[in-house]
């Protein structure tokens, strides 16, 4: 079954071709001298071209270790690591991490070179002439949500932490390398900028389909990016290595079991996204455009509000319908710090979302960042019941009382909602 | 499951969004160089006027007039800047290497009792340390220099350690990761952020250099020391506080310009 969904995520018509490779570990295992117990002991795991593979577990379980043994900044003592067909072991170490991208907490830029300086480090190395140079970093500024002109000239210091993280995703892309490494990317931003950089990882994902491995130590995090989990324990052991749907479904163990934790109920909302379930579109108005003939326009449709979008259809903020009454024509107004999410964006964020809008809905933005609907609670409780009728479906045995979910399939009721 | 039921399992998140701003761009920054830049050359070129007119105006001994003419100050002053100048060039050329070896992987252990020797040869008695090199070896201007490259040492050399040491790990190991050589990366990563630490060490050890040549003289090798020197054996407080005073605004002068120095290479964006 897990087979069948991990085909079906992958099989989505509108994502780019697969430009990741296949990453393969054969008994890999790292033993440091004077150490009895081994960082990581005897570890095998196919990470499949294109897939998000999320490595997760507690602190000094070996995931981190493993992650920098596939770029080999740790060398491993055992076992051989394949990539795209290629024994990386035998490769020059230098050169085998050009091509690999690796991001890291916080996004490890170099405080003394600017934006731009940061994302051409790799190209520069590889020897890219310069226009080439120059063009790609634009386009991979443009592709993280940075406007390369505001910010091809900034260090560091003068960038948000979202931002810098940003920066670091394009610096590990700039090459182009077929495989990501991302050691808890997220983990030093606040949980709503987390969100959005989430979302805008699974886009850019949506687009490029390399194969992403990222270390977390957030379980919620790994089941909304993961096409795959692994679960980890001490020692380097991986005890459950699977999709999202199976762990939850069915843990392997009591490890597993304690890891996924209570909420797994809410999880399952984890498990949908924003993009598949059936939206509602808000009415839209532009500034400048006649007051009444909003209003018409939101009466016809039975809207309370508005929403105000600039020139390339950007949510801006709320319009009451009583801010329309009167004639002349919509003034711009102080932007009222509009809740956005983003299409890849979990039902479970989007919940999160409404909980602080003043309008009770999350607006949902998709590429550059046009607005394509909105979430409300409506939609909400229309996808926990799909949820629940599938469940009851596929496990009739089983009575309604939603604790049971953790011994159910939600796997399956993803397929309702696509 | 409600919706208050999912409010209540992630309390934290919901707190954290009432802060919108929490992901607010810092602003740009802007580089001044600090007042006190502006300040000191003006006080070091009031001194040297206040010398200069009273250097004119005094009535001098002969003896004085000899050893306090202009001529022969100014070459008093070009030999105890060659002192100073050429070890300063010894010490960076043995310390800034040293430093950076005793900061890889491979020697890192035994950078302790290097720096316990470089320590040596900062607390024994400078005068000790003159003397001691002239009988071994003999007098004159490169043992001074000798000598003082003994002395200047430490302070370059810690200070390279420190600020290599200082530059966060995780730049290194990002370095590393993009693909970068061990070489690549110290020298566009770690040596650039070690630099505002290292050259804070070069501009201690040129002040004290610059005041350590005054015991050149002691073992034949110039410099300033002589006017001092002279002023003591003959009880002359004229010629000895004339010497102390040009040695001072010297060394207020490199001072200056290693802060100034300081300011201009700090990389930006730090």
């Amino acid at each position: 079954m897990s087979e069948t969904v991990a085909s079906t995520r992958s099989a989505e018509t509108d994502s780019g071709p697969v430009s990741g490779a296949e990453v393969i570990l054969e008994n890999v295992g790292k033993r440091y001298p004077g150490q009895q117990q081994p960082a990581v002991g005897d570890l095998s795991m196919t990470i499949n071209a294109g897939e998000i593979v999320m490595l997760v577990g507690p602190s000094g379980c070996g995931k981190t270790t493993t992650l920098k043994m596939i770029n080999r900044l740790i060398e491993p003592t055992s076992g051989r690591i394949m990539l795209g067909g290629e024994d990386i072991i035998k490769a020059n170490g230098d050169e085998l991490r050009r091509r690999i991208g690796y991001v890291i907490q916080a996004g490890g830029l170099f405080p003394h070179m600017t934006v731009e300086a940061n994302v051409k480090l790799v190209p520069n190395m590889l020897g890219w002439d310069k226009k080439k140079t120059a063009t790609r970093t634009e386009e991979l500024l443009d592709l993280v949500g940075l406007d390369p002109k505001v910010y091809r000239s900034r260090y560091p210091k003068e960038l948000s932490g979202g931002q810098q993280q940003r920066v670091g995703v394009a610096r590990a892309l700039a090459a182009d390398p077929p495989v990501l490494l991302m050691d808890e990317p997220f983990g030093a931003v606040d949980p709503i900028t987390r969100q959005r950089l989430q979302d805008e990882l699974l886009r850019i994902q949506k687009e490029l389909r390399k194969t992403i491995i990222i270390v977390t130590h957030d379980f919620d995090e790994a089941v909304k990016l993961g096409d795959r989990i692994a679960i980890f324990r001490q020692g380097g052991e991986i005890v459950q290595y699977d999709t999202p749907e199976e762990i939850l479904a069915s843990p392997a163990d009591d490890f597993v079991e304690s890891f996924v934790g209570a909420g797994a109920t809410l999880r399952q909302l984890t498990l949908v996204r924003v993009k598949d379930v059936p939206l509602d579109m808000p009415v839209t108005a532009r500034i400048g455009e006649d007051k009444q003939e909003i209003a018409r326009r939101a009466m016809q449709e039975g809207a309370r509000d508005v929403v105000v979008v600039d020139e390339r259809n950007r949510p801006l903020r709320w319009v009451d319908l009583r801010e329309l009454e009167g004639s002349g024509k919509l003034a711009a107004g102080e932007d009222n710090k509009l809740k956005v999410i983003g299409e890849g964006a979990t039902l479970n964020d989007a919940l999160d979302t409404m909980l602080v809008s003043s309008h009770s809905s999350a607006i949902v933005v998709g590429r550059g960042n046009q607005i394509v609907g909105r979430v409300n609670v409506d939609i909400i409780t229309n996808a926990i019941a799909l949820l629940r009728s599938a469940r009851n479906g596929a496990n009739d045995d089983l009575d309604e009382m939603p604790d049971h979910d953790s011994s159910t399939r939600p796997s399956g009721a993803r397929r309702v909602t696509r | 499951m409600t919706v208050d039921g999912s409010v209540t399992e992630r309390p934290n998140e919901a707190v954290v969004a009432d802060a919108p701003e929490m992901d607010q761009e810092p602003r740009r920054i802007k580089r001044k160089l600090p007042k006190s830049l502006f300040i000191q050359p003006v006080l070091i070129l009031l001194a040297l006027a206040g010398f200069l007119i009273w250097r004119a105006n005094a009535t001098l001994t002969t003896v004085q007039e000899r050893t306090l003419g202009y001529s022969s100050i100014k070459a008093e002053t070009i030999e105890h800047l060659k002192l100073t100048f050429a070890a300063a060039v010894i010490v960076l050329a043995i310390a800034i290497p040293l430093g950076i070896a005793l900061t890889r992987k491979k020697l890192r252990r035994v950078a302790t009792p290097v720096t316990f020797v470089a320590n040596i040869g900062q607390a024994a008695p400078a005068i000790g340390l003159f003397v001691l090199l002239a009988i071994a070896l003999q007098v004159g201007f490169w043992t001074s220099v000798l000598a003082l490259c003994a002395y200047a040492m430490l302070p370059v050399l810690a200070n390279t350690i420190v600020g290599l040491r200082g530059v966060d790990q995780r730049l290194v190991e990002a370095g590393r990761g993009q693909g970068m050589s061990a070489m690549a990366v110290l020298f566009r990563v770690e040596l650039p952020l070690a630099v505002p630490v290292m050259l804070t060490g070069v501009r201690t050890a040129l002040v004290l250099l610059v005041g350590t040549a005054t015991l050149a003289t002691f073992i034949d090798g110039g410099g300033l020391g002589v006017l001092i020197t002279t002023g003591i054996n003959l009880f002359q407080p004229k010629l000895l506080v004339s010497g102390a005073l040009i040695v001072g605004l010297l060394a207020l002068t490199v001072d200056w310009l290693g802060r100034l120095f300081e300011e201009l290479f700090r990389p930006k964006g730090l």
